[in-house]
């Protein structure tokens, strides 16, 4: 049973690895990158698709899967860009019931057994109608504070490192280490046990739906902050880039095997996967099929390396 | 130890019934547990022990009957919370840690006290020292993931979690087949603690199924069957015989051993097993009755499976099929819920007789009424949904589906659970009938009368088979000796 | 009440009915005919699509095609470039529909079982495939259809919709292979319990293979007469397909939780979905409200009709 490195620490390091091969190959192909600006370039929009990312992970850590991602961060956006920028206070009254619908959703979910597949696809519709509603063409003007925020040049690193591993401390505190994470992380993996135990998991899930509601607002916030304007189909690509984040940071769909720092690493590595696609002159045309193709080979990846762990342990 | 009229029972059940469907799990028990007790509590499988187990901790609502706790009448609102406030903790028999957490962490999930910060250090410290009082020398470290354990390690860290105390109370432990796992010195090292935590006025109820474990442990043993509590007495009025008649075995009389010479004129087996790590070959011939034993989780039925898809395809439907299967986890592995009985029984048989693809349906009403008939099935009619028959009767129309097909082997993974005797018996006879006509059949069961009618048994242990024993060689002391290895020696 | 509870479908037709009174009522009944041929129009195209979605559901929990609208896309784009318009080619052009349908549900199902992904997944990075596929073939180019299938595509016979009387014909063909056929038998057996399905000698993987192809055959055959019908292929013609395909399934009686079909319940969920949207219309909800309701519709649905528990 002995092993150089814990199942936790793997999870994270091919991950790791992956994003640095990656790094590399970009730095290869153009080495201008090789800069605090040309590090800024490559990463720009991490942020937003890391917080997206984690707020499908804690879905995805009681063993469900959210389709509304993409349109619910374009609905977060879409708020953000009107509401909270000319009436901030309606704004975070929208979004906090954004969140209790959610939290809502997670019960319902529960309580009535239902598909979460099925019930998010439903909302992914309620979101972006509310998103055309809200913004019925592109527009709106990011909050000054915000820009603010997504602009500040650190010393050292661009903005989007910094933030991303800061975005990664917080969520890894809040997931791995408090004892409420535990019992999260617990429902999915042995659901029946949690409920043994005398905890309530219909409040665990509801919970777990609300935190990753306020995960996916703060991704709209941000991507706002960087675009500086919004759009009702903004964010569409998330639900596929968050599954493919969680999945590339070593997450499993089943079985509450999630890790945060993973995530964001995932997160970071498909951003420099669309940076390195329009480095290697893919047709335009091309570029949607690509991502399907980086997932493909993700997951297959993936496999390998399970199929080799199994069998250490069982050697 | 016997102050029970002084201090109030830990836990007091009165006239408990709970019905699921047609089964009558449990039918008017009566049982008590006072401080410093432990009560051993045996019975056949579908005997209503799990049943029992389970209304004490709160996860099931009696259907009749009262429940009290330290004294206080709760049947009205005895819940999982409430059970576990008022000190009762239960090991479960199937694992019920989460694998994906860390031993500390599933400790937090077992102890809501166990939060703020600095919650880890407690928490393996908690745990660190009950491992270190019940299992010395165990090798566990607090920080490692359960899914990475061995099984008995896994095991010990349940038993420890239920046994250890932040600032909620342990009054009552359920320790449910708590040694399946175990070799012989932690089993012993359990039994133990045990005897040391009542001494201290704990409480504990020790399901087993390994009778001297229970005569060792218990101060008074409660024997069960059919959902009735048919024997209480103090532990040192029983003995391991006395227990196994008053569980209600059949092994008493034995059946005369069947002869068959296949073996020795040279025959091809009909099933054979690559011997990977098994210090047997796995080999069955043709009309023989070859039995699976050891303790149960161990192999077997991984084995049966792994057979079943060895003889079967994932691609195509064999007109012929060589293989049927008996599930004995019905609900996993055998019955397709929103079905009526009739299509339950005849979905393995219908690709024998498809024309064109299309299902002949006279036939198929043509085998339910005859099988129906030959097996005993009670339900007035076919039609009628799976679910409504009591467990025996579904576990007769799953007979009817492997019996029914023409395949040669017939793999059965412990099909009796849960099964009345009446129903044992008529099987029984089946089985052999269809034996003699050439089938084969290997069967995987938990009941030691069942395994002793076999012609040869492979006995498991840690997923791989470690002895065959045949003919007179099959005997209850013989398989329990290679079950547990050391243990037994 | 028992025969109403045996047929489930009864509900979504009911609905319909009332969503079409209701918008006569304000149209003063002037538009009856052809409000009824429309209904039938579009539901037809919903109806072939969602009878391959219902048999992929049917297969059990985690079961959904997500990659209906690309393969519509798909084998409408290219179907029509091969044609260009030359009638002579019609039979090729639906030929290489087909073609592009197998395919594309061998490749799912190849997916689903080499990487042991949830098919939601796999099916989800195939479309993104798929789509790019489409992109690059068409390359935004609108090639009108040949005039004879242009015109039978909306053509009518005694006023029945031509589409309308082909969906019939497939609802009828799915009838028939789920509550006669052994394939119907072995796919409603793993929908209940895959596992006690492989273990009572299904073949498991052919059967779910199958399902697959059958699907994807179902979407490009509604591409194909779809690109015919809007006089050529457009990148975007199947998307709104994506959940209608599993609306109309759920809408229409078939069990989310699995091993539960009903083919005739996918017409009147499919007449319904598209007379509330037409009703929005003319009461003048835009586009944005549109979307919510019929999200609401479909969680409405799942919520009231639930996920199947099974009793101990």
């Amino acid at each position: 049973m002995r092993r150089l490195v814990s199942a936790d620490a793997l999870r994270v390091l091919v991950p790791a690895m992956s994003l640095a091969v990656l790094l590399g190959a970009v730095f290869y192909l153009q080495p201008r990158t090789m800069s605090y600006t040309g590090l800024n370039l490559l990463f720009n929009l991490a942020v937003p698709i890391a917080l997206a990312t984690l707020a499908q992970m804690l879905i995805m850590a009681v063993n469900d899967l959210d389709l509304s991602m993409g349109a619910f961060v374009s609905f977060a956006a879409c708020v953000t860009a009107t509401f909270l920028q000319s009436a901030p206070l309606l704004g975070l009254l929208i979004l906090a019931a954004a969140v209790a619908v959610y939290a809502g959703l997670g019960v319902i979910i529960h309580l009535r057994n239902l598909p979460a597949i099925v019930v998010t696809l439903g909302m992914s519709f309620v979101w972006s109608g509310l998103a055309v509603l809200i913004l019925p063409s592109p527009g709106g003007a990011a909050p000054e504070w915000i820009r603010a925020i997504m602009t500040v040049r650190p010393p050292f690193a661009p903005m989007a490192i910094v933030a991303s591993v800061l975005i990664a401390v917080i969520a890894h505190l809040i997931v791995m280490r408090s004892s409420l994470g535990v019992v999260l992380r617990g429902v999915g993996g042995n659901r029946r046990s949690v409920e043994r135990a005398g905890w309530s998991v219909v409040r665990v899930r509801a919970m777990t739906y609300a935190l990753a509601a306020v995960f996916a607002i703060l991704a709209g916030i941000s991507l706002v902050g960087l675009t500086t304007a919004a759009d009702a189909n903004i964010a569409m690509r998330y639900t596929l880039l968050s599954i493919a984040g969680v999945i590339l940071g070593g997450g499993e769909f089943v079985g509450g095997r999630v890790s945060p720092i993973g995530a964001v690493i995932g997160a970071l590595t498909l951003t420099l996967a669309a940076s390195f696609l329009s480095f290697l002159r893919i047709s335009p045309d091309w570029q949607i099929g690509a991502q399907g193709a980086i997932l493909i080979l993700v997951l297959a990846i993936r496999l390998v390396l399970n199929r080799r762990e199994n069998k250490e342990k069982r050697a | 130890m016997n102050d029970e009229s002084q201090l109030p029972a830990v836990i007091a059940v009165d006239g408990a019934r709970k019905s699921f469907g047609a089964v009558k799990a449990l039918d008017g028990v009566d049982f008590t547990v006072a401080p410093g007790q432990c009560i051993g509590l045996v019975g056949h499988n579908g005997a209503g022990k799990s049943t029992l187990v389970n209304v004490i901790n709160g996860g099931i609502t009696l259907d009749q009957g009262t429940i009290a706790l330290a004294g206080q009448n709760h049947s009205s609102g005895h819940s999982i919370a409430r059970a576990r406030s008022g000190g009762i903790r239960c090991v479960f028999q199937e694992l019920s840690l989460c694998p994906n957490l860390t031993v500390l962490e599933n400790v937090r999930i077992a102890h809501r006290t166990l939060t703020g910060f600095g919650w880890r250090t407690r928490a393996a410290k908690l745990i660190s020292a009950q491992l270190d009082t019940i299992f010395p020398g165990h090798g566990i470290s607090a920080g490692s993931v359960v899914g990475d354990l061995s099984i008995a390690q896994r095991q010990m860290v349940e038993i420890a979690t239920a046994f250890s105390r932040d600032s909620d109370p342990v009054a009552l432990v359920i320790l449910d087949e708590p040694t399946s796992s175990l070799d012989a010195s932690r089993a012993h090292q359990l039994i133990e603690y045990v005897k040391t935590f009542t001494a201290e006025g704990g409480a504990v109820i020790f399901i087993s199924h390994i009778l001297g474990e229970i005569l060792e442990a218990a101060h008074r043993v409660i024997v069960m069957r059919d959902g009735k509590v048919v024997g209480d007495r103090p532990a040192s009025e029983f003995t391991v015989p006395g227990l196994v008649q008053a569980m209600g075995s059949v092994a008493a009389k034995r059946q005369a051993r069947r002869e068959t010479d296949a073996r020795a004129s040279g025959e091809a087996p009909v099933v054979a097993r690559p011997q990977h790590t098994d210090a047997v070959a796995f080999r069955a011939f043709r009309g023989e009755l070859v039995g699976l034993a050891g303790l149960s989780g161990h192999g077997q039925t991984e084995t049966l499976v792994d057979l079943y898809k060895s003889l079967s395809s994932d691609w195509r439907a064999a007109r012929d099929p060589k293989a049927a299967f008996v599930a004995g986890d019905r609900l996993i592995d055998g019955i397709f819920p929103i079905w009526s009985i009739l299509r339950n029984m005849s979905i393995t048989v219908l690709a024998d007789w498809s024309r064109r693809g299309f299902v002949d349906v006279a036939r198929e009403i043509g085998f339910g009424g005859d099988w129906k008939q030959r097996i005993g099935i009670r339900s007035d009619d076919l039609e009628n949904p799976i679910l409504s028959l009591s467990g025996g009767n579904q576990q007769k129309a799953l007979f009817a589906r492997a019996l029914g097909s023409r395949a040669e082997v017939v793999l059965m993974d412990d099909p009796m659970r849960g099964v009345d005797i009446g129903t044992k018996q008529d099987v029984y006879a089946m089985l052999r009938q269809e034996a003699d006509k050439g089938r084969t059949f290997v069967w995987y069961s938990t009941e030691m009368d069942e395994v002793s009618v076999c012609d040869r048994v492979y006995v498991f242990r840690d997923g791989r088979i470690v002895a065959e024993l045949a003919g007179d060689a099959v005997s209850e002391d013989a398989i329990l000796a290679a079950s547990f290895g050391e243990r037994a020696a | 009440m028992t025969a109403l509870s045996r047929m489930p479908w009864i509900w979504s037709f009911l609905a319909a009915g009332i969503v079409w009174v209701i918008t006569l009522m304000f149209t003063g009944g002037a538009s009856i005919v052809g409000l009824t041929q429309a209904t039938l129009t579009f539901a037809a195209f919903s109806v072939i699509v969602g009878t391959g979605q219902m048999f992929v559901i049917t297969l059990g929990p985690g079961n959904i095609d997500l990659s209906i609208p690309a393969t519509m896309t798909l084998a409408g784009t290219v179907a029509l470039k091969l044609m260009g318009g030359d009638s002579g080619l019609i039979v090729p052009g639906f030929l290489v529909a087909i073609a592009i349908g197998l395919g594309v549900g061998v490749a799912n199902y190849a997916l689903i079982k080499l990487l042991r992904i949830p098919p939601i997944i796999a099916t989800l990075a195939m479309s993104f495939i798929i789509q790019s596929a489409a992109i690059w073939s068409n390359r935004g180019l609108r090639i009108r259809p040949p005039e004879i299938l242009g015109d039978f595509a909306i053509g009518s016979v005694l006023g029945v919709p031509n589409v309308a009387i082909l969906a019939l014909v497939v609802t009828v063909l799915a009838y028939v292979a789920l509550e006669k056929s052994l394939y119907g038998r072995w796919i409603l057996a793993i929908g209940q319990n895959i596992r006690a399905a492989r273990m009572a000698g299904i073949p498991v993987d052919g059967v779910r293979c199958g399902t697959y192809v059958l699907c994807a055959v179902l979407a490009s055959l509604g591409g194909y007469f779809l690109a015919s019908f809007s006089g050529g292929a457009a990148l975007n013609m199947g998307a709104e397909y994506l959940l209608m395909s599993i609306a109309v399934v759920v809408i229409g009686g078939t069990s989310v939780a699995g091993g539960d079909s009903n083919v005739p319940g996918i017409w009147g969920a499919s007449l319904f979905m598209f007379l509330v949207v037409s009703m929005l219309n003319t009461y003048g909800f835009d586009a944005g409200f549109r979307m919510i309701m019929t999200g609401l519709i479909i969680i409405g649905v799942i919520v009231t009709a639930g996920g199947r528990t099974v009793r101990f």
